[in-house]
């Protein structure tokens, strides 16, 4: 992991112009639109970073990271952190607002399509091929994050831990967790250098 | 109204555990909504994982369209209707209230243990949760050898090249409209 200076308090600018509340909406339903068939994160910092310059490059990372631990999808949790930074409160909902309203209307229609049409052979057809193509963007997630992170024996470990008893033995994820997070917090755990 | 209930329960509280992501809680889900409740098949299951990652927006808008089917059953499209809007309710605003409280204290966490250890520890976890998703997704749906295959060459497109999602995961859909999968 590289060593990326956090910013200090002073230097994390607000932006220079008020941004209303329907431009945040907006542009997040833009991020979503844009995100059809997938890669949101890829686009969000595309939008946020780049065009809008609503937030730095090491921000967004660590951002992203935070979004990735903490529950709930990624990419709800960056627009939180995202309005609120700019507009607080308002702004946090705002943002959820815009991602997840036209998505939602979106995904009715199809499920109202699904349920209705869902028992020709065409249509179970289509999607049991899709799902081939659906369990191949998680696993290609897994494996470009998997690249960063699972780096020496113990993350190994607790990558083939938590994949066992999820995946295989079918554990509850509750247990799960209660298991394995106490392990990875002791181990990912700042310490002086002692050896 | 049982069926309303239930799921408000059953995403508020998935919400909370969906610690990297909706993806983790899959397995889960999957449990609770076609073991425990019977709301649909396994094989509706993994088509409406299908339907729900392909389509735009937050990846966790499946338990939509969970709602939508266990309202169905209860009260038609509008029942359907409202289900969906619940389970998705549910399954966004306990996590992001979560968000928005730590988003207030993360800034003055700069150089906090917990930040460091959280950041590290939890990424190993997070990646073997999700490939337990990919696995229980593909015994959802059936897959035979033929569609593992499919599963691997989707796999190296997409880490190899640039190639949008919709179009990969399109053809896969159209080898399965001829049979092929």
């Amino acid at each position: 992991m590289s060593e990326v200076d956090p910013p200090r308090e002073s230097e994390i600018d607000p932006p220079r112009e008020k941004v209303s509340l329907y431009e945040l909406a907006w542009t997040f339903n833009h991020i979503a639109l844009a995100s059809f068939g997938g890669g949101l994160s890829a686009w969000s910092r595309e939008v946020l970073v780049v065009e809008k310059q609503w937030m730095g490059e090491a921000e967004f990372l660590s951002a992203m990271t935070m979004c990735r631990i903490l529950p709930g999808a990624n990419q709800v949790n960056m627009a939180v952190f995202a309005g609120s930074k700019i507009r607080g409160l308002p702004g946090a909902l705002a943002a959820l607002f815009g991602l997840c309203l036209l998505p939602v209307v979106l995904i009715m229609v199809a499920g109202f399509f699904y349920f209705r049409f869902k028992e020709m052979p065409a249509v179970k057809g289509v999607l049991h091929g899709a799902s081939a193509g659906a369990v191949a963007l998680t696993l290609a997630m897994v494996i470009q994050t998997g690249r960063k992170c699972l780096t020496a024996m113990v993350p190994v470990l607790l990558f083939a831990a938590a994949f066992i008893l999820n995946g295989l033995l079918r554990w509850p994820l509750p247990v799960v967790l209660a298991i394995l997070a106490p392990i990875s917090l002791f181990w990912a755990w700042p310490r002086e250098r002692a050896v | 109204m049982t069926t309303y209930l239930q799921l408000a329960g059953l995403f508020a509280s998935l919400s909370l555990l969906s610690i990297g992501g909706g993806n983790a809680v899959l397995p889960e889900m999957h449990l609770q909504v076609v073991r425990g409740h019977h709301w649909m098949t396994d094989s509706q299951f993994a088509d409406i994982f299908s339907i729900s990652q392909t389509a735009p927006g937050p990846s966790i808008l499946i338990v939509t369209l969970v709602g939508y089917g266990a309202g169905l059953r209860v009260g038609g499209v509008p029942g359907a209707i409202l289900g969906g809007v619940i389970a998705t309710v549910a399954m966004i605003v306990p996590a992001a209230s979560l968000m928005y409280a730590v988003t207030l204290f993360w800034h003055k966490a700069q150089k906090s243990k917990w930040r460091i250890a959280v950041e590290r520890g939890f990424a190993p976890l997070t990646v073997g949760l999700i490939i337990a998703t990919s696995l229980v997704m593909s015994r959802a749906a059936d897959h035979d050898w033929r569609a593992y295959l499919l599963t691997a060459i989707c796999t190296a497109i997409f880490v190899f090249t640039k190639t949008n999602p919709l179009i990969v995961v399109f053809a896969a859909g159209v080898l399965g409209y001829f049979g092929i999968v």
